[in-house]
């Protein structure tokens, strides 16, 4: 670990932040993408560097399991990103838009507005009167 | 005694399915089971009486301590008559109370089986956690029968404000037995005695919560709103769970707990209050009330009070006042509960203001009402008399500090009880012969059938018959007592203590309550200011309404519907908790070098790329951006000697740009909303958070290393034990390949996942008609409309020529994998480029023909490959992902040690080939019309 690549991940995990903390679909995937590359350069740079882990190719070989690590981590972010694209391209083709909208209900909710199915109803017919005046 | 428990739960459950054809004869086969019940017990009551205790044990979950213990001394024998005995008599009851016409008759059956099954294990149970089971069964079965008419809202709340509170209080319980059985060291109840700590601020904790649990189900003060509330339930139902058998669960706990914690600070005072506030403030409710039935439930309530006062004492002459009041109570209170059911059928009313007169035909039922009454009242003869003296007997001698009080409010509490019990008596009987005399309004009520009072007579005649010949009761009074506390001298019960002081009490008693019934106008007149006090109603109803409030008020601050709120709230949280932590053990492990000249154009590039995907305002352009980045990451890879990484890296980038453009093409090509300055602030804050934790972990974390890596060894092993040569290969297919066969397993779900959505998002902007069809954003796309797109000659040709040369490289990466760079990871992305080369020339249709099988095939086939060469070791013997091998040495290749491991690869590699072509499968245009 060097104080450059240490940096270079800080700034690749914070332009990442920068974008996933937005409403597009597309920048959110983008800054997860982002994201992704600085936490690989985190796993790469924890272990030895060195020649390609081949034995017998040469007598400093770089640490082989961050690479195992890292090589699985790009291939699910492939398959993340397709995931993610696939919203994408479902909430265009819903909405016209790639925008994650407030949810409805929790927006309503937080306002204090009456839900559809009040059930407080339920609770207060327990309250006739028990005590009937003689 | 395990037996016979199964034997309610198997005859309860059965009776739910299928007793609806039995209509009201469900009751007679549902008594068969408690009347097993209760002839076993008697069989048992002689050892049992000579202090003998029969115990069961069987294991359940070794592991953690738990197992089925049950044990029948005198008080478990006591109480399993009661609830089997008077369970009996009440099935028969209901079995004329309902009419052949009411609906799910074997269901409320079935329920009151199941109930007394869970009760008599409550009682039984000599494991806390048992006794905790057995006794949240209690609350669910009086949940189900409160709420028995489910089409009624007021039926509902009240079994709604049942389960509440009791369920609530049981919580707590489940606390303090917890607290309690981790202090002493065991959950078994007859071992807690000897082991438990008697004092010290947990014991103080659990006994609170448990007493809690107590109060809660026996409806004292103030918890006690529920059990006139669940007067909704059928008479039969409230004459069993509601004066009988659930609502002494907290009284007999109390009872069991007494004579160890007596001496606890928490106990005795707290017990008492409870019980003495509960005993007069019940009995005053009592004589206001006009509907019978309500009365009997605010009685109820007096009498818990009464009985929660006598068992919570703790000396052995009030545990047997206690003891026999509880028995005593059970059988007036059942008897009484009946009279009213019977009433409330015949005449249609329980209103005392509007009772009928009733002929002498009637008189058995006014037989069973008068000694019931007289037993509540504690007349002479009767055994709530008996209850009584003793009652005055043990408090006449101070046995504790303010027992004198205590005395006081017992007897005037117990003035009350004989005011309430003359106005059932008054109310039901005499007063409509009265008004007969002046309306002449006699209406011919016919009288009950000998099964519908049968069973209140029976509870009758035993209250006298117990209280006239005492000796019976004496011997399994006395036995009880000993049971629970087995240091306690034998008190014994008399019927007539000579002219004593107690004699004098209850004389001032019943004089007492003759006086208040003879003044009933103008005492009526002074309850009435009781009506502006807040009662326990109103507090549980606002109770309700400021949980539902407050959890709104939380639910819409925690769950705003936000998402950027949401991702803000989780990312500044995984920065700063793990910085927090590092802090508080803050080593500065001193800066380490600044780094390598050749890293400093590519952590450059880096940097610049991902500032450009975040910065340009074109969606486009940003792929292309992270595109960048990708490859940066790339030659990070080459210089840092990690040649599979590289290669990885750069097919992933170029199928996710390839993936991008299908997806962004549709979508508008700019982002068009600018979010205001206070939010962006907001997000750069969190970002920097973000970075300046991620900046200080890197560099503390890898100086903080003290351990030799383990790839260490799996160098060193990776020839002889995985014959390959490239040890990242080596890991991922069989150091690690467990790990391998989960991530690919994460691919194929993530891959079906993407196509899903597209397609469901397909078909809902079908679905919305072509009028409206969304319009591509960009028009020089011309995607998703018919027009047909020029095949170019160039292209098709370089494709046709390359496509079968990166299918062999892709190929050659599978097969070299295990000894040079490669592995099926890399052989299936290239493999997947080749399908998008194809893709580019000719679309769908071309990639269709080129893959010869469907995406979900090759990517099905692929893992299941690799999950049946994981386990294939098994079948013979191995463990899982065990790899044999062999060396052979092919043309192409040279000699390669061809392992097991190699056909795991193969599934990786297809697996890898079907999530790209399932990418193309959800995003590539189906209507593109390719014209050769």
């Amino acid at each position: 670990m060097t104080v450059l690549l240490a940096a270079t991940a800080a700034a690749l995990f914070a332009i990442g932040t920068y974008l996933v903390l937005q409403r597009k679909l597309s920048r959110i995937i983008i800054g997860i993408g982002l994201m992704t590359h600085g936490a690989n350069v985190l796993l790469i740079t924890s272990g030895r560097r060195g020649d390609a882990p081949i034995i017998g190719e040469s007598n400093s070989l770089s640490d082989p399991l961050p690479q195992a690590l890292a090589l699985t981590a790009i291939v699910i972010t492939f398959a993340v990103t397709t995931l993610l694209l696939a919203l994408a391209y479902r909430s265009w083709l819903l909405t016209h838009d790639d925008e994650v909208e407030d949810d409805v209900g929790d927006r309503a909710v937080a306002r204090g507005l009456p839900l559809a199915e009040d059930e407080e109803n339920t609770l207060t017919t327990s309250s006739t009167s028990r005590d009937s005046a003689p | 005694m395990l037996v016979i428990l199964a034997a309610f739960a198997v005859a309860g459950l059965l009776l739910v399915v299928l007793g609806r054809r039995l209509g009201p004869a469900a009751f007679l086969v549902a008594a068969i089971v408690p009347a097993i019940s209760v002839v076993w017990t008697c069989a048992q009551l002689g050892a049992v009486s000579n202090g003998e205790v029969l115990s069961e044990h069987t294991s359940w979950v070794g592991g953690l301590g738990l197992s089925l213990d049950f044990r029948l001394d005198a008080m478990a024998a006591t109480m399993t008559l009661i609830v089997s005995g008077i369970g009996v008599l009440t099935l028969v009851y209901a079995s004329r109370y309902f009419t052949a016409d009411t609906p799910d008759l074997g269901r409320l059956a079935g329920l009151l089986v199941l109930f007394a099954g869970a009760m008599v294990g409550v009682v039984q149970a000599d494991h806390l956690l048992v006794l905790y089971t057995c006794w949240e069964i209690t609350s669910v079965t009086s949940y189900l029968l409160i709420g028995n008419r489910y089409t009624d809202a007021n039926a509902r709340a009240a079994a709604l404000q049942a389960l509440l509170i009791t369920g609530a209080g049981g919580l707590a319980m489940l606390g303090g037995f917890v607290l309690l059985g981790h202090s002493a060291g065991t959950y078994r109840l007859s071992e807690l005695a000897a082991k438990v700590p008697t004092s010290g601020p947990t014991i103080t904790i659990a006994l609170v919560l448990v007493l809690l649990g107590a109060f809660t189900k026996s409806a004292q003060y103030p918890f006690h709103a529920w059990l006139p509330a669940a007067m909704a339930a059928p008479t039969p139902v409230s004459a069993y769970l509601h004066s009988a058998a659930m609502v002494k669960a907290g009284v007999y706990l109390v009872a069991r707990l007494s004579p160890i914690f007596a001496g606890a600070a928490v106990w005795r005072p707290s017990v008492l209050a409870v019980g003495i506030v509960t005993m007069v403030v019940g009995g005053l409710r009592a004589l206001r009330q006009q509907d019978l039935k309500l009365l009997l439930a605010f009685g109820t309530v007096s009498q818990l009070g009464f009985m929660m006062v006598l068992f919570g004492a703790g000396t052995p002459a009030m545990t047997t006042a206690g003891w026999i009041l509880l028995v005593a109570h059970a059988m007036f209170k059942a008897a009484l509960f009946m009279v009213v059911g019977i009433l409330d059928r015949a005449t249609g009313t329980r209103d005392l203001r509007y009772l009928p007169a009733l002929d002498r035909r009637w008189r058995w039922v006014e037989v069973a009402t008068v000694i019931s009454v007289a037993s509540m009242a504690g007349l002479p003869l009767a055994l709530g008399f008996i209850a009584k003296e003793a009652t005055y007997e043990a408090l006449i001698d101070r046995p504790f500090a303010g027992s004198a009080f205590v005395a006081a409010v017992v007897v005037s509490g117990s003035m009350l009880t004989v005011a309430y019990a003359i106005r059932f008596w008054w109310g039901a009987f005499v007063a409509p012969r009265r008004r007969v005399k002046t309306h002449l309004t006699a209406v011919a009520t016919p009288a009950p059938g000998l099964l519908f009072v049968g069973p209140a007579l029976c509870l009758a005649a035993a209250s006298i018959v117990l209280g006239v010949a005492l000796a019976l009761a004496d011997r399994l009074g006395t036995a009880a007592v000993r049971s629970l506390d087995p240091s306690a001298a034998p008190v014994h019960l008399a019927l007539w203590h000579g002219l004593s002081a107690p004699l004098a009490l209850s004389a001032i008693t019943v004089a007492g309550g003759l006086i208040l019934a003879i003044t009933d106008r103008s005492i009526q007149r002074v309850l009435l200011v009781g009506s502006t006090l807040p009662k326990g109603e109103a507090v549980y109803l606002s109770l309700l309404r400021a949980v539902g409030a407050t959890s709104r008020r939380v639910t819409g601050i925690v769950q705003n519907g936000s998402l950027p709120i949401y991702s803000g709230v989780i990312l500044a949280t995984a920065a700063i908790l793990p910085t927090a932590t590092m802090l508080q053990k803050w080593h500065w492990p001193g800066w380490p070098s600044i780094g390598a000249l050749d890293d400093a154009p590519i952590a450059a590039a880096l940097v610049v790329s991902a500032l450009g995907a975040a910065s340009i305002r074109r969606r486009f352009s940003a792929a292309l951006f992270l595109g960048a980045t990708g490859y940066a990451m790339a030659g990070l890879f080459v210089v840092y000697g990690a040649p599979d990484l590289a290669l990885t890296q750069v097919t992933v980038e170029t199928l996710s740009t390839v993936v991008f453009v299908l997806v962004l093409r549709r979508l508008p090509d700019r982002f068009e909303r600018q979010s205001s300055l206070q939010r962006r602030a907001v997000r750069l804050g969190i970002a920097g958070i973000v970075g300046v934790s991620v900046f200080v972990f890197a560099i503390v974390a890898a100086a903080s290393r003290t351990a030799t890596p383990v790839s260490e060894e799996m160098i060193s092993r990776s020839v002889p034990d995985g014959h390959g040569r490239n040890v990242v290969n080596v890991i991922l297919v069989d150091f690690r390949g467990l790990d391998t066969l989960g991530e690919i397993t994460v691919l194929a779900a993530a891959s079906i996942g993407a196509v899903a959505l597209a397609r469901v998002g397909h078909r809902a902007a079908a679905e919305r008609g072509e009028r409206d069809a969304p319009r591509p954003a960009v028009d020089h796309t011309a995607s998703s409309s018919h027009t047909v797109v020029p095949r170019i000659v160039f292209v098709d040709v370089s494709v046709q020529v390359i496509f079968h040369v990166v299918l062999m490289a892709s190929l050659w990466l599978l097969f070299a994998g295990h000894n040079q760079p490669g592995g099926g990871f890399v052989g299936g992305l290239l493999a997947g480029s080749a399908f998008a080369l194809r893709y580019i020339a000719g679309g769908m249709a071309e990639v269709r023909r080129h893959a010869r099988f469907r995406p979900w095939t090759v990517l099905g086939a692929g893992l299941l490959l690799a999950a049946a060469m994981a386990a294939f070791p098994i079948v013979r013997g191995g463990a899982v992902l065990d790899v044999a091998s062999k060396s052979v040495t092919l043309p192409a290749f040279g000699t390669i040690a061809m392992s097991t491991a190699i056909v795991f690869d193969i599934g990786v590699y297809l697996t890898v080939v079907g999530v790209v072509l399932m990418a193309f499968e959800a995003f590539g245009d189906e209507r593109e019309e390719v014209r050769a």
